[in-house]
């Protein structure tokens, strides 16, 4: 039998397409643009060998350490946001709303689908102060709380930013987290409930743990999608006012296709990449040790 | 998997829950109708606003409080976006990125699922971590030599670089997906369609492909949302006007209709949308089903 599991034309016609694709649109790009790092300039242009350049470049840029640091900022701040905001609503899901939740769980999960591009410009309008005020301005007033024009400065243009990422985003990890919750036993909760935990220290003590595993995915998953940011930071601030809100993935857009300059681009992209694995790596070193500790 | 074995004694069984909630019945109840109303209102505020605001008029939006219900219910500024706001054209070119796109991730994504997950032969958990990579590497990392290799080859004016540079970006998701599904699919399966004659390709065709149905389904989505809602290569690629997909058309929409027409602007992100709700309203229950048996059990 292992022979036709084994059958070699067989795999060859079902895994190479799709490895070629692979291969030549993601793999070869890869390595040529860690080859660009070492260059200076562009396809009209043409190129210059310019050593390490780039990257002692990369090194002394304050707009590149700007960049790094709004990633992290906004990388934190948002999957923080959206891993809190998703179990929330996962524990009502499962404990307040039980059965009832289908319908909760449908509407909050809408706005996942909807366009970045489209939920950009709407926020922009909801916090708009001319030529109208927006609906969350009048709110905030109504609730006495009055606040200038948000996209001014990078504190508020940065709070707008999260506040919409996190709503965007929140009912696809509420889903996500209520199927983890799904999978701990009744007869669990159930015993502990019996020896006395209800409330906060059933979730503390008993449902946290338990759902250790799901929240670690949520959290990478959510990492590695922040950390690449783009399309919702050029919608709604364009990286502005000045550059206060511009990441990583930015900053190497514009340097690359507004300046021209693809080496320092590609460094850039490179830098991303570190990030983006680096991270995800020191994630699963830490869990693993909380989980021996547990 | 688990859920549906697992749901037939819950509901057997005399509901264990509510015996053991401490709370009188009507606090429980209160407290359960105040945050599904919070709720409501976070998520359904903003998109009802949305579109009341796209039947507004220009002045409307300028003399107007941004609370007050618009005067008339006409279509105008969904004709006045869909014709000379081009959104028209948009819709189109993201279709024509999007459908053939989806078409070849599937295709290709599954039967390397299949090979990897199905198949034994030597190094294959080796290919399936080199698609790993391709997960978690950003995008930005392979828009330049594209780049440069579209502009030189001459495919720039065309839909060509979105197409291909969609297939690859999906496929490492698609195939690490698939080939989680396949382990759920016995492989005596297989071997008993040889033992009637049917070769490893046929098998994959007649049975595997069938076998995963919904799981293509689920993908299928996920990788469609994807590609519809994408910026960072359409934006790269698309240097033509006439090429503009629904994402980058609108970001534009400000600076080619003027900052001020605020009308058509609300209702060319009212027909995105709405037309994400139809889209939602017809497959939720699939959405939602696939990623809680698929997602995290993966």
């Amino acid at each position: 039998m292992r022979s036709v599991l084994g059958d070699r034309r067989a795999i060859a016609v079902l895994l190479g397409p799709a490895l070629l694709v692979y291969t030549l649109v993601m793999l070869v790009p890869m390595g040529w643009s860690l080859g660009y790092t070492f260059f200076k300039g562009n396809v009209i242009e043409g190129f210059t060998f310019g050593g390490f350049g780039n990257f002692e470049k990369l090194w002394h840029d304050p707009q590149a350490h700007s960049a790094l640091w709004f990633t992290f900022k906004y990388g934190i701040a948002v999957s923080a946001g959206q891993v809190f905001c998703g179990y929330v609503l996962a524990l009502l899901y499962v404990f307040v709303l039980r059965r009832s939740s289908a319908v909760v769980r449908t509407l909050v999960f809408f706005p996942v689908i909807l366009p970045t591009v489209a939920v950009a410009l709407m926020f922009q309008k909801l916090f708009a102060v001319a030529p109208q005020n927006g609906l969350a301005n009048i709110a905030l007033e109504g609730l006495g709380l009055h606040h200038g024009d948000w996209f001014a400065g990078a504190g508020g243009s940065f709070i707008v930013l999260v506040l919409m990422d996190v709503w965007r985003s929140m009912g696809f990890y509420g889903v996500l987290i209520f199927a983890g919750l799904l999978d701990i036993p009744d007869e669990t909760l159930e015993s502990a409930r019996l020896d006395g935990a209800t409330g906060w220290r059933l979730i503390r003590h008993i449902v946290l743990p338990l759902s250790a595993p799901v929240l670690l995915s949520s959290i990478v998953f959510s990492i590695n999608g922040t950390l690449k940011v783009f399309d919702s930071v050029l919608a709604l601030t364009n990286g502005g006012p000045g550059s206060d809100t511009t990441p990583l993935t930015l900053y190497m857009f514009r340097t690359a296709f507004s300046y021209g300059d693809y080496g320092y681009g590609s460094t850039i992209a490179s830098l991303l990449t570190v990030v983006c694995l680096g991270v995800t790596l020191i994630i699963f070193r830490f869990s693993r040790r909380d989980l021996t500790k547990g | 998997m688990t859920d549906t074995m697992t749901a037939p004694p819950r509901e057997l069984l005399p509901s264990p829950r509510p015996a053991t909630v401490r709370k009188p019945g009507h606090v429980r109840r209160l407290t359960r109708n105040l945050l599904v109303a919070l709720l409501v209102v976070v998520e359904v505020t903003p998109l009802l606003w949305l579109v009341l605001s796209s039947f507004k008029t220009q002045s409307e939006f300028v003399n107007d409080p941004a609370w007050s219900l618009p005067s008339k219910w006409d279509l105008h500024n969904y004709a006045d976006a869909w014709t000379t706001g081009h959104v028209a054209v948009y819709v189109r070119n993201s279709l024509l990125a999007t459908a053939p796109s989806l078409a070849l991730i599937i295709v290709l994504g599954t039967a390397a699922g299949f090979a990897l997950e199905v198949m034994i032969w030597r190094g294959r958990h080796q290919v399936l971590l080199v698609f790993l990579v391709g997960i978690m590497v950003p995008s930005q990392m392979i828009l330049l030599p594209l780049f440069r290799v579209y502009f030189q080859t001459g495919l720039s004016g065309t839909m060509w670089p979105l197409i291909i540079t969609y297939t690859a970006v999906g496929l490492p998701l698609t195939v690490f997906m698939m080939a989680t599904y396949f382990r759920a699919v016995p492989r005596e399966i297989f071997e008993a369609a040889t033992l009637d004659g049917a070769g490893m390709l046929t098998a994959f065709w007649r049975i595997g492909f069938p076998a995963v149905r919904n799981a293509v389904f689920t993908v299928a989505l996920v990788q469609f949302f994807f590609i519809w809602n994408d910026l960072l290569i359409s934006l790269t690629f698309t240097t033509d006007d006439d090429l503009r997909t629904i994402q980058v058309g609108l970001l534009n929409f400000t600076g080619q209709y003027g900052e001020t027409a605020y009308g058509p602007l609300f209702a060319a992100i009212s027909i995105n949308v709405v037309g994400a709700l139809v889209l939602y309203l017809l497959i939720n229950q699939r959405i939602i089903k696939g990623l809680t048996a698929g997602a995290v059990k993966g």
